[in-house]
């Protein structure tokens, strides 16, 4: 199927017979038959100018050669360590092996285009069916093989084959169970609700600082903090569903979707992790209240329980019920009445739910 | 030189001798390949495939894909001492303690973006120019799989050096797992290891970046290539083109000579991408937290539009069962999963609705120029313009921080683009390919103009045209008609059987919308009508 139209020098060298000359050196010292303007679509180039061009083809692969040496001696020269020091050996190495790179596919561009002939040969295309005979023959055969082999023959055969498969084709999904536990109602809750190992009610620390957050110094109205849950500041699953923002208001600013309850003094903690998908909802704009997620630019109107002004997140950022222990430090009075960061199947609506326990209360 | 070199005579005798191979080169080696620039797309993607299984595995000598905590103590100042996963600590280490490998990492990321870059555009050459057709559909399904799995692979790769971008990424796709009904939250468990974001989830993504996703790759691409070797490359038309034919340049020696300097461009240009242009500077981030992010971070551009479709979605979600379940988000659900669906499906099923709504089951090895098939081109662009605009809201806060736009403003207006930039795409481009189509018919009944200005004896000043070359002629020739159902009621009024069911009249519609050619090509008539006054040849511009 893939055979030429073009007349083509099909035979290799003749064997040579021992003691005859090699056919290179042609008895009758004629053109070789090799001739390649025999072929149709093949336009030589002029001598002349491929000469030229293997000049410059030359220099560029020495070029090339060069920045290749260039590139192995900047290996050894330039070490890495510092911001400075690595930065001048990336751009030691890559300049070269660019160069190195660059200057090759340039070479061998120059010597497609301008030394290898011109091509616009012909080649002969088949349509891609076989012909009838031949799926004729194989029709039968596979017919014969399958009569022969018996399996449309023996029906029990045939069932307690595809019986024996069903169990072992299921075996590696089986296997995959104890990829992990199973979700239970872990994303109902987080270690606010957890007790803290002295017993004591768990209390708000500063991201970062890691220092406990006395309400009389967090006092400036317009004022936000990134918090984490004392004992597990660095407990990245903790941290997933328990990182607050913490916000300061002056009481006239609060409200009627703030639970007033769970604040201290103006102090609300509404859950960091957005109800979207579940980015950290960290920028606060001061003069609007407004808590905008960086991922969606879901907008939530921190001054009015966190509900939903704009974008995708669907639910308000759940808040947190804090008050303070008797050193004046800001605790978490309770869990989240409701799952925070993002919906899955189970979670229904859990606000409504939230809300009728607490009118029955 | 008349005889092979004495090595290479010996190596191939020895070959033949046992596996007669001879018999292949002798049909391979003069394999014809066609030229035009738009089939070198598919050859960058590739290429950036193979440099980033070379790249890769550098990495993977000194990356750790594990997320226990450890303490940074590598030669990075401003991280000194700061606590992070062992994955993160080894990719600064790569970064900063490896001679090359920050240059290494950075080609790895840029050849990353190439290769689906590339893949795309190949795409789109195949899809507009018709190569799709009968008998390569099967080539293109694998090309759609590999597109589908390239953006898995890129989003593995992504989230392995565990900073906080790559973990902000991980991030959504943890709360897209969970939107998921009924399995999602199971999913998310398994696949997690637990609760987020766990122990596990690098080393598990490690393995299907290095190892599953790769392995399924190259495994389709060699497919890929021997489909596109066995059925011959398509060409565009032209003059001693047929669809029995295939003209162009054998594979040995100016082929492979070109293929190899294409080879060496590419990995030139990505190395010098990665000397010059700083990506992912992992070391400005720091480790991952759930409880941080970096503002204004963009995911890797292939990702954009999924980005730009979770801003757009409104804020929708439904309880199926009320306070006990059944938890709905579509505000996540759909956008993560519709637009992506929709594309790749489309792409998918296209080849088989155009053979459905022509009838046409002839093989294609000549393809269209876009213009000669202006429903396809519109339908084309239009998914493009869907595309784009989703893309181009995954960046609307630097749209709104650059242009001084209002933030909610930009998605409003993604809102509405969204479905109208689609159908205005549709109508404006199919007005192009038939204003395009009138020049060539104008160009091939006409020919051209020559910049020669004739006085009549009349006085009435023309531009004298000339026939077209040879090879513009064939090219413009070569527009094949596109088939038409037949669904015309015969003598007495019935239509043929497949044309009476609401279905079928609903196809010999589209069929006739779809294949009807509005303009025709007309021959030229010889010398006579060569001279046109400078009037007449205006009309129809
Ligand atoms: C085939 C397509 C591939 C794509 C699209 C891809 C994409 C990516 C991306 C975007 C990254 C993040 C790079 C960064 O740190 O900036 C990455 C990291 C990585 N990739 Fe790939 N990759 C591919 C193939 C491979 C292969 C074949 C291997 C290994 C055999 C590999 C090994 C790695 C390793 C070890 C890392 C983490 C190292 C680090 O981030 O410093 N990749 N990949
Ligand atoms: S995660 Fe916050 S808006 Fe999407």
């Amino acid at each position: 199927m893939t055979d030429n139209t073009i007349d083509q020098p099909e035979d290799r060298v003749p064997k040579r017979v021992i003691g005859t000359p090699p056919p290179s050196e042609a008895i009758l010292k004629e053109e070789p038959a090799h001739k390649p303007e025999a072929l149709l679509g093949v336009k030589l180039q002029d001598p002349e100018s491929a000469r030229k061009a293997e000049r410059v083809v030359a220099l560029l692969f020495a070029i090339a050669f060069l920045a290749g040496v260039g590139f192995i001696a900047s290996y050894v020269i330039f070490q890495v360590g510092t911001l400075e020091k690595t930065s001048a050996s990336n751009f030691a190495l890559g300049g070269t092996l660019t160069l190195a790179l660059l200057a090759l596919a340039a070479g061998i561009t120059t010597w497609v285009r301008r030394i290898m002939p011109k091509y616009s040969m012909i080649q002969e295309r088949h349509p891609m069916a076989s012909d009838s005979e031949t799926r004729e023959s194989v029709k039968e055969t596979f017919l014969a093989g399958a009569n022969e082999s018996g399996f449309v023959k023996y029906k029990l055969l045939r069932r307690t084959l595809l019986l024996a498969a069903a169990p072992l084709g299921l075996a590696p999904i089986v296997l995959l169970r104890d990829l992990g536990p199973l979700p239970g109602t872990k994303l109902r809750h987080t270690v606010w609700g957890e007790p803290t190992k002295n017993g004591k009610p768990r209390r708000l620390i500063t991201e970062g600082t890691g220092q406990p957050i006395r309400a009389a110094d967090f006092n400036s109205p317009g004022g936000i903090l990134s918090v984490v849950p004392e004992g597990h500041e660095h407990d990245l699953n903790a941290l997933a569903k328990a990182t607050l923002i913490l916000l300061k208001f002056r009481p006239e600013e609060l409200k009627s979707g703030t639970n007033l309850n769970w604040t201290h003094d103006g102090i609300v903690a509404y859950s960091k992790i957005c109800t979207h998908v579940g980015c950290p909802a960290a920028l606060y704009e001061q003069t609007t209240h407004h808590i905008l997620c960086p991922c969606h630019q879901s907008t939530f109107d921190a001054a009015d329980g966190a509900k939903v002004v704009f974008g995708p997140a669907a639910r308000p950022l759940p808040q947190l019920p804090i008050g303070i222990d008797e050193e004046g430090y800001l605790v978490a009075k309770a869990d989240f009445n409701v799952p925070v960061g993002p919906s899955f199947w189970e979670r229904g609506d859990a606000e409504k739910e939230a809300r009728e326990k607490a009118e029955k209360a | 030189m008349d005889t092979p070199p004495k090595a290479i005579a010996g190596v191939s005798t020895f070959v033949d001798d046992r596996l007669g191979a001879g018999s292949f080169l002798k049909r391979n080696l003069r394999k014809m390949f066609p030229d035009h620039w738009s089939f070198l797309l598919g050859e960058i993607a590739l290429y950036s495939f193979v440099i980033l299984l070379l790249t890769g595995t550098f990495l993977t000598f000194w990356f750790r894909p594990t997320m226990g905590e450890v303490m940074y103590n590598g030669a990075y100042e401003p991280l000194k001492g700061v606590m992070m996963s062992e994955a993160y600590a080894s990719a600064l280490n790569i970064s900063f303690d490896v001679r090359g490998g920050l240059l290494i990492r950075q080609i790895h990321h840029w050849a990353a973006l190439l290769f689906i870059a590339g893949m795309v555009v190949h795409m789109l050459r195949v899809f507009f120019t018709g190569a799709y057709r009968k008998p390569r559909e099967l080539n293109w399904l694998i090309g759609i799989l590999l597109l589908s799995l390239a953006l898995f692979e890129g989003l593995t790769g992504y989230s392995l050096p565990d900073d906080l971008l790559s973990g902000a990424g991980l991030r959504i796709t943890q709360g897209v797992i969970l939107s998921i009904p009924l399995i999602g939250t199971y999913i998310q468990f398994f696949l997690f290891g637990g609760e987020y974001p766990g122990e596990d989830i690098i080393s598990r993504f490690f393995t299907l970046h290095i190892l599953l996703i790769p392995g399924i790759l190259l495994a389709l691409i060699t497919a890929h290539m021997i489909l596109m070797w066995v059925q011959k490359h398509t060409q565009m038309p032209g003059k001693g083109r047929t669809e029995r034919n295939v003209v162009g340049a054998p594979f040995y020696p100016a082929f492979m000579a070109k293929a190899g300097a294409y080879f060496l461009f590419t990995f030139g240009v990505l190395a010098l991408l990665g000397t010059f242009a700083q990506i992912n500077p992992i070391w400005l981030f720091g480790p991952y937290t759930p409880a941080d992010i970096s503002a204004g971070s963009q995911p890797d551009w292939y990702m954009g539009f999924l980005e730009g479709s979770l801003r757009l979605m409104p804020a929708w979600e439904i309880n199926l069962f009320g306070t006990s379940g059944g938890t709905i988000p579509l505000s996540v659900l759909i956008p993560a999963l519709l637009p992506l669906g929709l594309i790749m499906t489309g792409l998918a099923l296209y080849p088989f609705l155009e053979q459905w709504v022509t009838g046409d089951r002839r093989e294609h090895h000549i393809v269209d120029r876009p213009r000669n098939n202006p429903h396809r081109t519109s339908i084309g662009i239009s998914a493009m313009t869907f595309y784009g605009v989703l893309w181009l809201l995954g960046a609307n806060d630097e749209i709104s921080a650059n242009f001084h736009i209002g933030l909610y403003e930009t998605t409003i207006f993604g809102r509405v683009a969204v479905f109208l930039g689609p159908a205005i795409a549709y109508f404006v481009t199919y007005r192009i390919c038939l204003g395009l189509q009138r020049k060539d018919a104008e160009i091939v009944s006409h020919g051209v103009e020559s910049g020669v200005i004739k006085r009549m004896p009349n006085g009435e000043y023309i531009e004298v045209h000339t026939p077209p070359a040879d090879d513009i002629l064939a090219h413009m020739r070569g527009k094949k008609e596109i088939p038409v159902i037949e669904s015309a009621a015969d003598r007495e009024g019935i239509p043929p059987k497949g044309a009476r069911s609401l279905i079928g009249r609903l196809r010999a519609k589209m069929s006739k919308a779809y294949g009807t050619d509005r303009v025709p090509l007309e021959e030229g008539h010889g010398e006579e009508h060569v001279a046109v006054g400078a009037g007449e040849h205006k009309e129809g511009h």
